[in-house]
């Protein structure tokens, strides 16, 4: 912390401010210096941190972990940097500002009939973000990542100066920056592509399934589905292990009249006692409930197929003050079935554990050389921070990397070096990028310090 | 006909969610300010978002000889509609650096107060001639009662106010509406780096609020609301207990 007068007038004329900043699980406060551009001049500025701190750029604030956070280091936030810059209805060409939004692309265009080709569970992240962390949706098995529909992106270099980086001009620079956590530069804009669409509505259809057998076969026969997902009830275990929901979408003819959408807020962080093993069943066996027996067909707006949790604004803080972890993975097909099992098998046995767990299958590995996307199923489970559960989290890990999988940096906390480089092979790769980039180590996050980047 | 807006200072928080309130209000748009980098950015954006015609224009408040030519490109561009004014424009240095330094002070004077006289004294005849049109300008709670720790950008608000209700009384015999909007804090860049501030209102509801009197209001007006009982009480402390405040 700046204790001087010196210092504190210096933070003050460069727009900096002592805070505290947390990942979406809350699970750790990380002091900081935030500055916060509110146009590109500001962000150029930027660069030039306090006392030579180093920097990491910070979005919409839903990376669950530490990817964007930097402890007494300097951060920059980019919600401000908000402007769209160009668009082509003709080919779905659009060119933004890093702090644009899902949602504000849905606001934007999905009146228009375009939607964004690949779209994380939530619409507050921002486009930056969705670069850095290579997001995907439940589309990944058609679509693959975000990184897959960027066609270039001004990238602000460390030593300030800006570069166009685009696949075919700086390949190395391009495959870093996606997937490369904030960790090669400032991004200043991206242009990507966005699909048309016939309407502003899905249709979705779910269906109950007994076990994860029935869930593998399930997202099998639905190969051909645009969008899917499963939501797994992570306490179910036995004969019922891998029960839950899969939902399937297609995008509808026919659109439904425009609402307003009304989100409820999180009111208090809950206390602790309240997710426990019984009310957890119990919310779980509704759920499960909620759709017949027979299956269901409805049609619903993107944005409650895409982003079911943004009704309720804050919902992290259901898990109480002292947060959550969020474990997410990829398991390759094959040697993965097994893993899924053991992974479903261990939080079972964790009890209360986690409440809910999404199921995906996974398509195309990214383009990026840190991205998460790669061909099998993608598990993602809330684990509430208590005693014991990092503990879990390490056994979770260790099935994981055991069947060659991998576990998604946007989500990700407890992570070690050792295992990182063993679940990312093309880690050395983005370690000789930064190296050219950054010579200087000026950009830097808990996240890179921890992994070793 | 397309109503135009005149955005002075366009590329602060404030101006920038007012100029997306009054785009999505199916508004023409005059971004005008000095970073026309950023100016460009932002009437793409607003012509993107809500197809609303948009241009950047330069504009300096301090260089008051440019003003003639600067209102004049203005009225052009506006066409047939009428022409209203979004003033916010301001700077606000440290106190302690304006203490320290005069010309600082004196600066701010400048930017703040002459510039806008400047600039409103000469849209005055146009805004005359078209019989209409608003004018909202972005006073400041500041502006209430001089507190040690802000009283130079609150006397050049209090000097702007005082400005405005002469020039609202002025321009009502054409039919022109003068607001004066007394802010509290709003969360942008001018107020990120200091302590936390009671009563921080978002630009975007801000802007929406600013809005909602810009279509009827006129004289002045506290925003947030919450700042008209707050400052009654600020301004009826006597001022042995007054200057005794840390404020």
């Amino acid at each position: 912390m700046p204790d001087s007068l010196a210092a504190q007038a210096m933070t003050r004329m460069t727009g900096w401010k002592s805070t505290a900043l947390q990942g979406w699980g809350r699970s750790t406060l990380s002091p900081c210096l935030a500055a916060r551009p509110e146009r590109l001049r500001e962000l150029r500025a930027a660069l030039d941190t306090p006392e030579g701190r180093t920097l990491i750029a910070h979005g919409g604030g839903r990376s669950y972990g530490d990817a964007a956070l930097n402890t007494d280091g300097a951060v920059v936030v980019t919600g401000r940097l908000d402007r769209i810059l160009a668009f082509d209805p003709a080919t779905g060409e659009l060119v933004a500002e890093p702090g644009v939004t899902f949602a504000d692309l849905l606001a934007v265009f999905l009146p228009r009939g375009f939607v964004a080709p690949v779209s994380p569970g939530t619409a507050h992240v921002t486009l930056g973000g969705a670069l850095a962390n290579d997001v995907h949706g439940k589309n990944h098995h058609h679509a693959g990542s975000f990184g897959d529909h960027v066609l270039w992106f001004d990238l602000l270099l460390p030593d300030g100066r800006m570069q166009r980086v685009s696949e075919a001009e700086d390949p190395a620079l391009f495959h870093a920056t996606i997937g490369g956590i904030g960790l090669t530069g400032l991004i200043a804009a991206i242009c990507l592509r966005l699909v048309p669409v016939p309407s502003n509505a899905l249709a979705v259809r779910r269906r109950r399934v007994g076990d994860l057998d029935e869930f593998l076969a399930g997202f099998e026969a639905a190969s051909g589905a645009t969008w899917s997902v499963g939501w797994i009830d992570a306490l179910a275990s036995g004969r019922s292990l891998g029960r839950g929901i899969l939902e399937t979408a297609e995008p509808s003819p026919t659109g439904l009249p425009h609402t307003v959408p009304k989100s409820r807020r999180f009111p208090v962080d809950a206390p602790g006692w309240l997710l426990n093993g019984m009310s957890v069943r119990a919310f779980n066996a509704l759920y499960w409930r909620r759709v017949p027996a027979a299956g269901q067909e409805v049609t619903v707006p993107y944005r409650q197929f895409l982003y079911p949790l943004d009704a309720i604004e804050g919902w992290n803080r259901m898990y109480g003050k002292q947060g959550f972890r969020q474990f997410q993975c990829v398991v390759p097909p094959g040697p993965g079935v097994a893993a899924l099992r053991r992974l479903l098998e261990t939080v079972a046995a964790a009890g209360s554990a986690s409440f809910l767990a999404v199921l995906k299958v996974m398509g195309p590995e990214g383009r990026g050389m840190l991205s998460f996307g790669m061909p099998g199923y993608s598990l993602a489970l809330d684990i509430p921070a208590r005693p014991g559960s990092e503990e879990l989290f390490g056994r979770l890990e260790r099935i994981t990397r055991d069947a060659g999988g991998r576990i998604y940096l946007a989500k990700d906390s407890l992570l070690s070096a050792e295992a990182f480089s063993a679940m990312y092979p093309r880690a050395d790769e983005f370690r000789a990028v930064r190296a050219r980039v950054d010579p200087d180590r000026r950009l830097g996050s808990d996240m890179a310090r921890r992994l070793g980047l | 006909m397309r109503e135009t807006w005149l955005i002075l200072g366009a590329s602060s928080a404030v101006a920038r969610a007012f100029a997306r309130e009054a785009a999505e209000h199916g508004a023409a748009l005059l971004l005008a300010g000095r970073d026309m980098e950023d100016l460009g950015h932002q009437a793409t954006d607003l012509a993107i978002r809500h197809a609303v015609p948009a241009v950047p224009m330069r504009f300096e408040a301090r260089d008051l000889a440019s003003h003639a030519g600067f209102v004049a490109e203005c009225r052009e561009r506006a066409g047939e509609g009428l022409l209203n004014v979004f003033l916010a424009f301001g700077v606000m240095p440290d106190q302690a650096e304006a203490d320290a330094d005069p010309a600082v002070a004196a600066g701010m004077v400048e930017a703040n107060f002459t510039g806008a006289v400047s600039v409103l004294g000469t849209l005055g005849p146009v805004l005359e001639a078209q019989r209409g049109g608003v004018v909202v300008a972005l006073g400041s709670v500041a502006g209430d009662r001089g507190r040690k720790r802000n009283f130079l950008y609150g006397a050049t608000k209090a000097a702007l106010l005082t400005y405005l209700q002469g020039y609202a009384a002025r321009l009502s015999g054409a039919g022109v509406r003068v607001l004066c909007i007394k802010a509290g804090p709003v969360d942008t860049g001018m107020t990120w780096a200091l302590p936390k501030l009671p009563f921080m209102a978002s630009p975007r509801a801000f802007a929406a609020a600013a809005w909602q009197k810009a279509r009827r209001g006129s004289g002045s007006a506290y925003l947030p609301g919450i700042w008209w009982p707050v400052m009654s009480i600020i301004r009826l402390l006597p001022t042995p207990i007054f200057n005794r405040l840390d404020i």
